[in-house]
């Protein structure tokens, strides 16, 4: 340990580095690539899983949507083709028969999937806005953050078909002057009057939803349009650990079931899994982590294990060197550790200007997709896996230069001062 | 300073075994100047080895400074070599990537000497050789002499008891080697012991006792009247 931290070792060491250049560049190159490469894949691998991570925090990650369509076989006397129409009640089934499903929000829409936008406006000031008719569990599958001082629908809006409506920021700042406190204020919706009781904030990085979305209870969108029991769609969340593939297909085949429809029709309710499609891409993610893991290992190690060959070399270059420093009193000891602390040296020394080169790449790509709508966040290689790689460095660099250490301590002083 | 009694050593080459030192007896007092003489392959070399501790007599017994040597491992005959012997070869033998000062503060590193201190000793035997200019310079930019006396420098940087030189004017023409022995003699006048290996009779005459080794005996131990180098520099 003394040995390690004297000033004199490193002087040594330093010196025989530093006086053969080209040996310790092109040494120092293989193992730097190997380290840049880990942390540059794992960095943007982590980049890109911090990205999907914030595209999916406004969502439930284990949610799925059913909508309904027309039949595509003739069941039970029906022709093919009826069209499908969900109803409140259906939700009610889905709740008492499925017990993975945690919430579901039966929900309303126009101004949205190709329907008439409503007249949206507020004295002369109009705008065009989706609108949604929705219960407060809708919050609870892709939750909304209000801002201060206002809220989301609550069960006396829905039980009183309450006019109350939660607006988007865009809506606020074209609907209502700068400064005005928009809470509390009314803003006319196809000819009625609705009392804004909340603005929702609007994440730029996700890719759920709008600025301009516009809330109101369920009950109150009935009222207005006269949709009676129909349901535009349900957004639904299972429980964490329920399997959602499975969980879809149980309420299709409910809603099947309900509606009378062929058990094999494919096309009579569609639906969109997210929770799958979130467990791909952090598949795809962990996998490009995976890669990035191995792909960089292995490169360190070839870069180590050149390393273990140009020091190999270099010790049957220096042979006399090291008999001659055996003759002027290095102990076998003293010069094992030499070769083996040049070792460890060169792999630290070139994994620490990879390390940095890396970090440097991926601040780089973080600007340049900036910008760009594109799941890309904070590509960080955790502190961990950087030490860990330091340690990992250490460790190889130590063993493989073991054996040129052991080669260098094998050959006697009088065998490499003998002259020819 | 050095005592050897009955030394014998053979190399042993496949079945065949070389008999190269067949039992040899001196004493070596502080401050001599002992040139060991004889043909080539006569066992110089050897000899000198084994008082070196960089090889082990097969029987016998090597005494130095009252330290009997034997039965050493690596670790052991480092230390004492560091401690009790310089070293000259006949080519030098500078780390060519080491300035002449680092060459002759080397020894020091390994005695553990503080870096400021072992170039302030580096440079005041650099100084003796009359090579203190030439401190930062690599050996490939010194001439052969001006390198044997780096080599001489560095050799008695770690202040040893004994002084061992194998052929060091070897390699030189006659004049520098010379001006080699005129430094030796010079370094033997400050009480220093030195053995010089040599198969020259003139560079042998300029120590003050010949040690004639022929097929692996001494034929012949004699003082002599000492030729001084500087006349000839
Ligand atoms: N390591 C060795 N293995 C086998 N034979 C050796 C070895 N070293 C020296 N010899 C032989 O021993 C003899 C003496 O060698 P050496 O001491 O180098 O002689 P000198 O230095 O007087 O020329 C020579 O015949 C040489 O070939
Ligand atoms: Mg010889």
């Amino acid at each position: 340990m003394r040995f390690i931290l004297d000033r004199n070792t490193w002087q040594e060491i330093f010196g025989s580095i530093s006086k053969n250049k080209v040996r310790t560049v092109i040494t120092v190159i293989g193992v730097l690539w190997g380290i840049f490469i880990y942390i540059a894949l794992s960095g943007a691998a982590k980049g890109m899983d911090n990205g999907f991570e914030s595209m999916f925090e406004q969502i439930a990650k284990n949610s799925l949507f059913v909508w309904a369509q027309n039949t595509s076989m003739p069941y039970e006397g029906y022709k093919t083709g009826r069209p499908m129409q969900l109803k409140l009640e259906d939700a009610t089934m889905i709740e008492n028969r499925i017990p993975e499903v945690e919430y579901i929000a039966p929900r309303n829409v126009r101004g949205f999937f190709g329907s008439t936008p409503p007249s949206i406006g507020r004295g002369n000031k109009m705008g065009s806005y989706p609108l949604f008719g929705d219960f407060p569990a809708f919050t609870k599958i892709a939750p909304k953050k209000i801002y201060d001082g206002g809220r989301f629908i609550n069960d006396e809006d829905i039980a009183q078909a309450r006019k109350v409506a939660v607006i988007g920021e865009r809506t606020q700042k074209e609907l209502f002057d700068k400064g005005e406190n928009p809470i509390g204020g009314f803003i006319k919706i196809d000819d009625v009057y609705f009392q804004v009781v909340g603005v929702h904030k609007f994440d730029q990085s996700g890719g759920f939803g709008g600025d301009g979305d516009i809330f109101i209870p369920f009950t109150t969108f009935r009222r207005l349009y006269n949709t009676g029991e129909n349901v535009g769609w349900f957004s639904i969340a299972a429980y964490d650990d329920a399997d959602v593939v499975q969980v879809e297909e149980n309420i299709i085949d409910l809603l099947k079931n309900i509606h009378q429809v062929h058990p094999d029709d494919e096309r009579a309710f569609g639906s969109f899994n997210l929770g799958e499609q979130f467990n791909k891409i952090v598949g795809f993610a962990n996998g490009i982590t995976f890669l990035s893991l191995v792909v960089g290992i292995a490169t360190i190690l070839a870069g180590v294990i050149g390393i273990g060959n140009i020091l190999l070399i270099s010790v049957k270059e220096r042979t006399k060197e090291l008999g001659v420093r055996r003759a002027l009193g290095a102990t076998p000891a003293e010069v094992r550790n030499q070769i083996i602390l040049e070792s460890v040296f060169l792999t630290v020394v070139a994994g620490v200007m990879g390390i940095i080169l890396g970090a440097m790449t991926l601040a780089g790509i973080n600007n340049l997709t900036q910008d760009i709508d594109f799941p890309y966040t904070n590509p960080t290689v955790p502190i961990p896996y950087v030490l860990g790689a330091l340690v990992i460095m250490v460790v190889l660099g130590t063993l493989i230069g073991l054996i040129p250490a052991q080669r260098a301590v094998s050959i006697k002083p009088i065998d490499a001062l003998r002259e020819e | 300073m050095i005592e050897i009694k009955e030394l014998h050593k053979s190399y042993k080459m496949g079945a065949n075994s070389l008999h190269v030192l067949k039992g040899l007896n001196f004493s070596i007092k502080e401050g001599e100047l002992v040139a060991i003489m004889g043909s080539s392959g006569s066992g110089k070399s050897t000899l000198l080895n084994i008082l070196g501790m960089l090889d082990e007599a097969d029987s016998g017994e090597y005494t130095l400074d009252g330290v009997p040597i034997k039965n050493l491992n690596e670790t052991k005959a480092a230390k004492y070599r560091n401690k009790f012997l310089g070293f000259v070869f006949q080519s030098f033998n500078l780390i060519n990537y080491k300035s002449a000062l680092e060459n002759v503060a080397l020894p020091l590193y390994y005695q553990k000497v503080p870096r400021k201190q072992r170039e302030e000793k580096a440079l005041k035997y650099l100084e003796q050789v009359g090579l203190k200019e030439w401190a930062e310079h690599l050996p490939n930019e010194l001439s052969g002499g001006q390198k044997q006396r780096v080599a001489i420098a560095r050799a008695m940087a770690a202040e040893p008891k004994v002084l061992l030189a194998d052929e060091p004017t070897g390699a030189l023409d006659s004049k520098t080697s010379y001006e080699v022995m005129d430094l030796i003699q010079k370094i033997n006048d400050q009480g220093n012991t030195i053995l010089v290996v040599t198969h020259e009779e003139d560079i042998a005459h300029m120590c003050k006792r010949i040690v004639h080794l022929k097929d692996g005996v001494i034929v012949e131990d004699k003082k002599v009247e000492q030729v001084r180098a500087s006349q000839y520099v």
